[in-house]
């Protein structure tokens, strides 16, 4: 690291020295049309746009369009936009008129209450900085990672996006209504066609979940459960239920559809996890990835993501070499609990193929394990939860892709 | 602010009460408004309404509102294989990749398929069902399953008590934090 950085220093100084040159000559050239000093600009508009030579799109997994990806390759920092947050939905994204929405809370209760969108806002609001994470997400890379060489971040990894999402703490809502102390669990439905439900502990809602209507400066967008939904930090993602319309306090899960049949984890020894929550510790590099080609050798830095439904990521190890030696990464302050965090560091790369890898670890302690160790304790056949260490080879070309040897 | 609103009450000279922490908002709802929207039916039966259904009327309804997406054997998709057990009822899918989830090997409580169809079956449909209806589906892919015999009537008393094979197969999370991998 301490040698990268000071190649990466004399090569950016370098860099400075020759761009001046470079630019001048490139204006120079230009005709008034194309020369945007020659020209007034355009004027100010009601919604902004992206500029026209930046079209990031998400990506659907599915024929089904059931879902889709965010293009992790094209995001710097932290935060998701909005419009390319990933989206996975059960019946499709229900149109709701925020004037006939409302929450219904009830069960194990002293006092069921419904709650209009202007009353819940007018609760004291908490703001959290959170990743969300669909628990399928790099499915890719345990069943099949032979298969998905020319795979980009965004295919391999893109159901995971982090937001700003502002709402009203459910503890608050709790304490309104009186939980009863029998009440360990309640359900949470969804008003979409699927009227998707999850049943979560309720010692998550005395925790940090909150009911959401805020999302990145607005309100939240209609795929991610516009007028409001359940948010609940680090917990995987399908049990965050969009368009949250009744909450039922009860002593038992529910055993919906959702968490029986379909969001379980198979383990070998016949066994299934079920109400397995937490997102574990968990990175990806998103650049240098699949379809980038090197143009030559020399500085470049390597960036990418890392989370834990656990809490904060406190460090990231770097490989380049298939995981035979790792150096610390930097991480972008600042570092905030089940949140992503951006990683970055400056690799001098020689030309010859290399592996490149990056190994999460959370405040607790958690450490991403390799594919092998996951599979030892998970079984081949397991699905979801999938927190490996990932991989990407650069080739002699320069050319990357996904997984290891190339 | 909750701690502003018992000044201002106390201030005020009332005496702080258990409502006054409250902020109060929202209103109370009637028990016919909560009825109208607690649809979910939970393993000990509770949330089963009235009314039944029988294999054969679920026969019917099947080919009519579910074959094309589930197949008229219920095994041949495009959606998802709703009919199919493991030879001695075995539970691998840990162990090996390839195996496909169903009723009759999968799903641990027989009352989370009326939960389930009667809230968002059929797909392009969903929520037109009546109970009857959803018993006699039910009760028809149970016995596809091999769960129930031809005869056997699904109601709010008979449903919970269908046993399914898979139903002890589910274990609760023991994944925490820290450097143990589970």
């Amino acid at each position: 690291m301490t040698k990268a950085s000071k190649r990466r220093l004399s090569r950016r100084a370098l860099l400075a020295g020759t761009a001046s040159a470079v630019s001048a000559g490139v204006l120079s050239g230009q005709d008034n049309a194309s020369d945007p000093t020659k020209v007034q600009g355009e004027l100010a508009t009601e919604v902004g746009e992206r500029s026209r030579h930046e079209t990031p799109k998400r990506s659907y997994f599915s024929s089904a369009r059931s879902g889709s990806n965010t293009p992790l390759q094209d995001l710097e920092g932290t935060i998701t936009p909005s419009d390319l947050h990933f989206e996975r939905h059960h019946g499709g994204i229900p149109d709701i008129d925020p004037d006939n929405y409302s929450l219904l809370i009830h069960g194990m209760v002293k006092q069921p209450r419904v709650y209009t969108l202007p009353e819940l806002k007018r609760f004291p609001a908490r703001a959290m900085t959170r990743f969300l994470e669909c628990s399928g997400n790099g499915f890719r890379t345990y069943r099949n990672p032979e298969a998905n060489r020319e795979k980009t971040p965004q295919d391999i990894e893109g159901l995971t996006s982090t937001s700003e999402w502002v709402g009203v703490p459910l503890k608050t809502l709790f304490e309104e209504v009186g939980v009863l102390p029998e009440a360990k669990w309640f359900l949470a439905e969804a008003m979409d066609a699927a009227v998707m439900t999850r049943s979560i502990p309720v010692e998550k809602a005395w925790d940090d979940a909150i009911i959401a209507y805020g999302q990145n400066g607005e309100a939240i967008r209609p795929e991610q459960g516009y007028p409001a939904r359940l948010f609940l930090p680090g917990f995987e993602g399908s049990s965050n239920v969009k368009w949250i319309r009744r909450i039922e306090l009860a002593a038992e899960p529910f055993m919906s559809r959702e968490e029986t049949s379909k969001y379980t984890d198979p383990l070998p020894g016949g066994k299934a996890r079920m109400f397995s929550f937490v997102m574990d510790a968990k990175s990806v590099i998103t650049y240098p990835a699949y379809p980038v080609k090197l143009p030559d050798q020399g500085f470049w830095e390597i960036k990418g993501l890392a989370w834990s439904g656990r809490g904060k990521i406190v460090r990231v190890d770097i490989s380049t070499d298939g995981g035979r030696s790792w150096e610390k990464a930097e991480l972008q302050n600042p570092v905030l609990p089940k949140c992503h965090t951006r990683f970055r560091f400056g690799w001098e790369w020689d030309g010859r193929p290399a592996t490149l890898m990056s190994r999460a670890t959370d405040e607790t302690g958690q450490t991403q394990p390799t594919l092998e160790a996951l599979k030892q304790v998970r079984g081949e056949g397991t699905i979801y939860h999938y927190n490996h260490i990932r991989a990407w080879t650069v080739r002699g070309d320069g050319s990357v892709v996904f997984g290891e040897k190339a | 602010m909750k701690a502003l609103l018992l000044v201002v009450a106390v201030a005020a000279g009332a005496f702080a009460q258990e409502a006054d922490e409250n902020f109060g908002f929202g209103r109370t709802p009637s028990d016919e408004e909560i009825a109208a929207l607690d649809i979910d039916v939970t393993p000990d039966g509770t949330g089963l309404p009235e009314g039944e259904g029988s294999v054969a009327q679920g026969e019917e309804l099947y080919f009519q509102r579910c074959a094309s997406c589930h197949g008229v054997g219920g095994t041949e998709g495009p959606n998802d294989k709703l009919v199919g057990r493991e030879p001695g009822d075995e539970f691998l899918f840990g162990d090996t990749r390839g195996l496909t989830k169903t009723i009759g090997n999968y799903w641990p409580y027989a009352t989370t398929l009326y939960d389930y169809t009667y809230r968002a079956m059929p797909f392009d449909e969903p929520g037109s069902l009546t109970p009857e209806e959803v018993y006699s589906l039910v009760a028809f892919l149970l016995f596809k399953n091999d769960l129930i015999t031809e005869d056997v009537v699904m109601n709010r008393e008979t449903l919970p008590e269908v046993a399914m094979p898979a139903r002890d197969r589910f274990v609760p999370d023991d994944r925490a934090g820290g450097p143990e991998l589970r």
